[in-house]
């Protein structure tokens, strides 16, 4: 696979031929990145065989129930900061009970998504980057190529898969605990009565933007396990290597996970 | 069987294989062996093609492999076990779990065949006690075994082993030398073992070449290469105090 023979820059003394070979690879990775993770997503009807149940599986696990702990505090105190901060404004004009409302929408449309994804790259994102990382550096991947296992059904499509379930239902999770908690806040602090925090969530929030938050979060799940493989797989040089490949999975899906959420954004709410 | 022909590879310009011609035959043991860096490990990856040459063909039962992808590759690939220089054996499956894992995805093998398959290779290379350990809670030495266990389950018709030995303390080695060349014997496979290892060398292969600076230097028989003027040669062996007598002099019991 092209994942084997890298765009090499050729060493050039030419500051502008430099740049130019360094964008050439540039859009070479990016474009093996993606490949890399379409062939995965036409792989995934082979998760249903016996031998892939229990990876699929496992993954499932990992990716969703081992990032609940984590999540949850996140979820809680950020509905709670938030449910604080928009409450001292709305104090300002006696319009506390509207907090429901503020939090809901946010938490649905942009919020509960990303924070989900921010999280997920930290956690599970980096763990593949190393792993795979490691693999690839101690011959692992190579072993698996001589066997004839394609490392992309076998590693590759299972995390997709795991991601791209799991951050739909994580994001979901986040939505409902972080306004359990702006709630919270409303009740004690700001003393709105918590039927009356439901009722006015109720009448901000519509269908469409939990729709549009759970789908980001799917787009986002696509997009973590895209960065995360691909730096993973093409890991080199040692364990300095693998440290290089962690940084940037976190950094690069950060960046990716900003720019895809403004995108989408921009074409639901235009 | 297998075949260089004029191969030429460079990383980044500099050159690792230069003008390269090697050809292993059939049913033949050939031992690689070269100071560290003259690229024994990267020719061994070229007859699997984990490595592509930059010119040059290598031949596998006389089919070019350099242009196979897909399918063809994969089958291609099918006739090889690999002993990594490392073991590679994957970290969260345990030693009988990763023995099992080519019978499973490249077979069709009933559980129960697959059982009895592994249990014997694994039985054969003495690692029946650390069925369900993790790679990471064994020795570098059963991991070796392990890995060799994992090379030679399905049966290939080649095998290729990056330094068997090298790690190993010197009675495991001589028990990995008699596997190597018991398997030979029994299976008929051919074999290609890149070692630093002389005694290893001198008492399985039925062909030594000297690799030196990305060309090979000398094939010949283990006796005629004991006898060889070569000076690198002769370095190689006084460096690990073979003597010419080698043949003579070893204990008998130890060289089968
Ligand atoms: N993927 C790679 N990229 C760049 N250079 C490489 C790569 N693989 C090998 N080399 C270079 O090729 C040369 C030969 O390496 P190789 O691993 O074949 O040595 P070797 O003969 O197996 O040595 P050793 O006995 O130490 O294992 C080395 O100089 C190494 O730096
Ligand atoms: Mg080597």
């Amino acid at each position: 696979m092209a994942l084997n023979d890298p765009y090499e820059c050729p060493a050039c003394t030419n500051l502008f031929a430099q740049w130019g070979h360094n964008t050439l690879a540039f859009f070479q990775q990016v474009g093996q990145a993606i490949l890399l993770n379409s062939r995965a997503l036409f792989m995934t009807p082979l998760m249903f065989r016996k031998r892939m149940r229990t990876e699929v599986a496992y993954q499932l696990f990992y990716t969703g129930i081992k990032s609940l702990p984590v999540l949850s505090v996140v979820a809680f105190f950020v509905g709670m900061i938030f449910a604080v901060q928009t409450g001292i404004e709305l104090a300002r004009f006696g319009q506390e009970v509207n907090v429901g409302g503020a939090v809901t929408v946010v938490m649905l449309r942009e919020m509960g998504p990303f924070m989900t994804g921010l999280i997920i790259v930290a956690s599970v994102g980096s763990s593949i980057g190393a792993q795979l990382g490691t693999m690839k550096v101690s011959e692992e991947i190579s072993a698996l190529e001589i066997m004839s296992i394609d490392p992309v059904r076998f590693l590759v499509m299972p995390r997709l898969v795991a991601l791209m379930v799991m951050m739909p239902f994580l994001t979901l999770y986040t939505d409902v605990l972080s306004i359990f908690g702006g709630g919270v806040i409303a009740t004690v602090q700001l003393g709105v009565e918590p039927a009356a925090y439901l009722d006015n969530a109720l009448l901000y929030a519509e269908n469409k933007d939990l729709y549009t938050g759970l789908f980001k979060a799917l787009v986002f799940g696509f997009v973590i396990n895209m960065v995360a493989c691909h730096q993973g797989l093409t890991t080199k040089g040692g364990a300095v290597g693998v440290g290089k490949s962690t940084r940037s999975t976190v950094v690069i899906s950060f960046l990716v996970i900003l720019i895809t959420g403004f995108i989408l954004t921009k074409f639901f709410y235009g | 069987m297998i075949e260089f022909r004029n191969v030429k590879k460079d990383f980044s310009g500099r050159p690792v294989l230069r003008g390269f011609n090697l050809h292993v035959r059939k049913g033949e043991t050939m031992c690689l062996v070269g100071t560290s860096g003259a690229g024994k490990s990267v020719t061994l990856k070229h007859m699997v093609r984990l490595l592509k040459a930059s010119s040059g063909e290598i031949l596998i039962d006389g089919e070019d492999i350099q242009p196979l992808e897909g399918k063809a590759l994969s089958s291609m690939r099918e006739k090889f076990g690999y002993l990594f220089q490392s073991a590679a054996l994957l970290q969260w499956l345990t030693v009988y779990e990763n023995v099992a894992l080519p019978l499973r995805e490249r077979t069709k093998l009933s559980d129960g065949e697959i059982d009895r398959k592994v249990r014997h290779v694994l039985d054969r290379v003495n690692m029946s006690h650390a069925l369900g350990k993790l790679p990471a809670d064994i020795s570098g030495g059963m991991q070796k075994r392990a890995g060799l266990a994992r090379a030679v389950v399905s049966e290939p018709d080649i095998l290729l082993y990056d330094e068997p030995t090298s790690g190993l303390d010197p009675v495991t080695s001589r028990t990995i030398d008699t596997l190597i060349h018991d398997l030979q014997s029994d299976l008929g496979v051919t074999s290609v073992v890149v070692t630093h290892d002389m005694i290893s060398a001198l008492t399985i292969s039925d062909r030594i070449a000297m690799l030196h600076q990305g060309t090979v230097l000398e094939v010949s028989p283990p006796r005629e290469f004991l006898a060889s003027q070569n000076e690198v040669v002769r370095d190689f062996l006084d460096s690990q105090c073979i003597s010419r007598n080698f043949f003579e002099e070893f204990p008998e019991r130890i060289l089968k």
